[in-house]
């Protein structure tokens, strides 16, 4: 034989089988990113940047939204685009205990995640028995009903959205104070974030990542793997129920549009414009993808156009999300 | 109830489902023989109705300004595909999601900048604007006859080039099996952007004709564009014949639910309930269709796919 042809050649991420399905939260990243994190609230009014602080506390929601997505998207290979109605029936659950009087945080939130999660396992139960294209229309359809629904409750402000009276009450913390708020948000998000972190690396994510890569295989040496992809399916939607709650607590408002197709999709281009299966894929798209609506907010009226043109190049130059740059870096000294 | 009121509302289904169906033709086609999932769709139906209303508005006639608009648009969608989209066919399906979306995006806000917020007039000719007496004392708008008409007209030559004709061989070759296709020489490059020429020009046509009905507003393709993605799912995707069935099916059920259910329910139950039921019901049906198909029958009606 001549020359090997230069597609033979193994790729660089083929060669390491045994880390494949590891995800380790390497302390020297996530202990600098917390510090940082932790010390924003004190540094921001001293740069005069305070609305900043509200900025990161949607962007740590939104990053907790999009790495819930990541659970199901990237490591599940279910391509959900319904995700936002998730993050909608959570909302709403905190907009209706607190119209019927209930406004502590510690019954309302988990509420929020309890709703959301049986909303998911309903849906998961049923979206799950069909694959590729038609499991995304069908995820597709069940946020559209609950869109819908929402829409014609009148008791919730149908159409225009419901304003709530304030935030949560939680025991001694004022969460009307924004700083505060968002050490509620920093604290929740870090912990569900080393939840999936912790799932991911443990046998139950492994043996999801197995059914991403091969569910007949899986099937074959005796994993339940319609249960794996529901249980995941579920936390995935509780978790993203507790990103509306916080959502709701945020903007002080719940509307429709937080149920509306186009936010599943965002949710979608979080994860991707990341890095779908990167531990920090939801994070970074989370911080990408806001930071430039905001930078390019500043700048044009018409920012959406640049917000789309910098998708668009995303797309046709880093594949796999933002992270994979640093990797491709790393592998292709 | 009535035969008029159920006369009227078959023909609105029969028009909706008959431009859903122009829609989902395209889109059926570009999802089963490029595999490809297009969001950008719904905006290549804005930008159509958006031209036809500026061709319109400058030549004064509606017929000129169709006509106009859908060559715009056609041109338009065959620059899209040699610029951006053919680069995407290879990807997977998530690149294709944030790539066609990124378009969306580009094109709601590129639509705002050169036309403004404010929706477009777009009148139907005002030879058709009054209404014409099918049968004695049942009236109906002469402008939605137009489009019932030309619809049908669009479908049987959309049948004629799909059955009858090379191209029309080469497409159904393609959606059933591609790589075969591939192997036989079927020029696919050439192919897929004629194919997205004719889906753009698909879309213009029911943008146009439904410009004068719906408004011609930044934002109208997204919610077009999740109906005709449910049409192609519950016809089969790939399957022009399943598109029509679909489309058809999702155009009568919508418009029948939204007209018949409210009413059905004040029957039934008290009336401050049944104003909340009523509409909330009407518009989940076709998602609730869509979720029985796909239950029943996993990949549609018509499955393309062997």
């Amino acid at each position: 034989m001549a020359k090997t042809p230069s597609r033979l050649k193994p790729l660089p991420q083929k060669t390491a089988s045994s880390s494949r399905l590891d995800h380790p939260l390497r302390w020297w990243i996530a202990l600098p990113v917390l510090a940082a994190l932790l010390a924003w609230p004190l540094v921001a009014p001293l740069i005069g940047a305070e609305f900043y602080v509200t900025l990161a506390s949607r962007i740590l929601i939104f990053a907790l939204a999009a790495t819930s997505l990541n659970l199901i998207l990237g490591f599940g290979g279910l391509v959900s685009f319904g995700h936002a109605a998730f993050v909608g029936l959570g909302a709403y659950t905190v907009g209706a205990l607190m119209q019927a009087g209930i406004t502590a945080a510690w019954i309302a939130w988990p509420a929020a995640m309890l709703v959301a999660a049986l909303a998911a396992a309903v849906i998961g139960a049923i979206s799950l028995r069909t694959q590729g294209v038609y499991f995304i229309m069908i995820t597709l359809a069940f946020a559209q009903m609950l869109y819908y629904t929402v829409v014609s409750l009148k008791t919730y402000g149908g159409d225009d959205g419901l304003s709530l009276p304030g935030r949560s009450t939680l025991g001694a913390l004022d969460l009307s104070a924004d700083t505060t708020f968002y050490y509620v948000v920093l604290a929740l998000a870090v912990a569900s974030f080393v939840f999936v972190a912790r799932l991911v690396n443990a046998r139950f994510g492994h043996a999801l990542q197995g059914t991403r890569e091969n569910a007949t295989r899986m099937e074959a040496v005796g994993q339940p793997v319609l249960r794996i992809r529901l249980v995941a399916f579920t936390l995935a939607g509780a978790l993203a129920g507790l990103a509306g709650a916080l959502l709701a607590n945020h903007g002080g408002f719940v509307s429709p549009s937080l149920l509306q197709w186009q936010q599943s999709g965002t949710l979608m281009i979080m994860v991707i414009l990341g890095g779908v299966g990167h531990l920090w894929g939801g994070v970074v798209g989370a911080v990408v993808f806001l930071v430039a609506e905001e930078w390019l907010g500043h700048l044009t009226e018409h920012w959406v156009f640049f917000l789309g043109a910098v998708l668009l190049t995303v797309v046709l130059i880093a594949p796999n999300g933002v992270m994979s740059l640093a990797r491709r870096r790393r592998l292709e000294p | 109830m009535d035969v008029i009121l159920l006369a009227e509302q078959a023909l609105n289904g029969l028009q909706f489902g008959l431009m859903l169906f122009l829609l989902a033709a395209g889109l059926t086609l570009v999802f089963g023989i490029m595999d490809m999932i297009n969001l950008a769709h719904g905006s290549l139906y804005m930008v159509g109705a958006y031209l036809v209303a500026s061709a319109t508005a400058a030549s004064g006639s509606f017929g000129i300004g169709l006509a106009a608009g859908v060559a715009g648009a056609a041109l338009f969608g065959v620059l899209l595909e040699l610029t951006v989209l053919r680069r995407l066919y290879e990807r997977d399906h998530l690149a294709q999601v944030l790539g066609t979306f990124a378009i969306l995006l580009m094109c709601n806000e590129g639509v705002r900048w050169l036309w403004g917020s404010q929706p477009v007039p777009l009148g139907a000719p005002a030879a058709l604007a009054g209404p014409v007496e099918l049968a004695p004392g049942f009236f109906y708008p002469a402008y939605r006859l137009l489009i019932i008409g030309v619809g049908l007209a669009v479908a049987l030559l959309l049948w004629a080039l799909v059955t009858r004709t090379r191209l029309g061989m080469q497409v159904r070759a393609g959606a059933s099996n591609r790589e075969m296709a591939l192997a036989m020489g079927v020029p696919v490059r050439r192919l897929f952007t004629a194919l997205f020429g004719l889906g753009a020009a698909l879309c213009a046509v029911a943008g146009g004709l439904l410009g004068p009905l719906l408004a011609v507003q930044v934002g109208m393709g997204e919610s077009i564009l999740i109906l005709a993605f449910v049409v192609i799912v519950i016809g089969g995707i790939g399957s022009i014949r399943g598109a029509l069935v679909g489309a058809l099916l999702v155009g009568v059920v919508d418009t029948a639910g939204r007209s018949l259910i409210p009413l059905l329910f004040e029957r039934l139950m008290p009336a401050d309930l049944a104003s909340n039921a009523g509409p909330a019901v009407a518009s989940i049906l076709i998602y609730v269709l869509m979720a029985a198909v796909l239950y029943f029958k996993p990949k549609g009606l018509f499955p393309a796919h062997g």
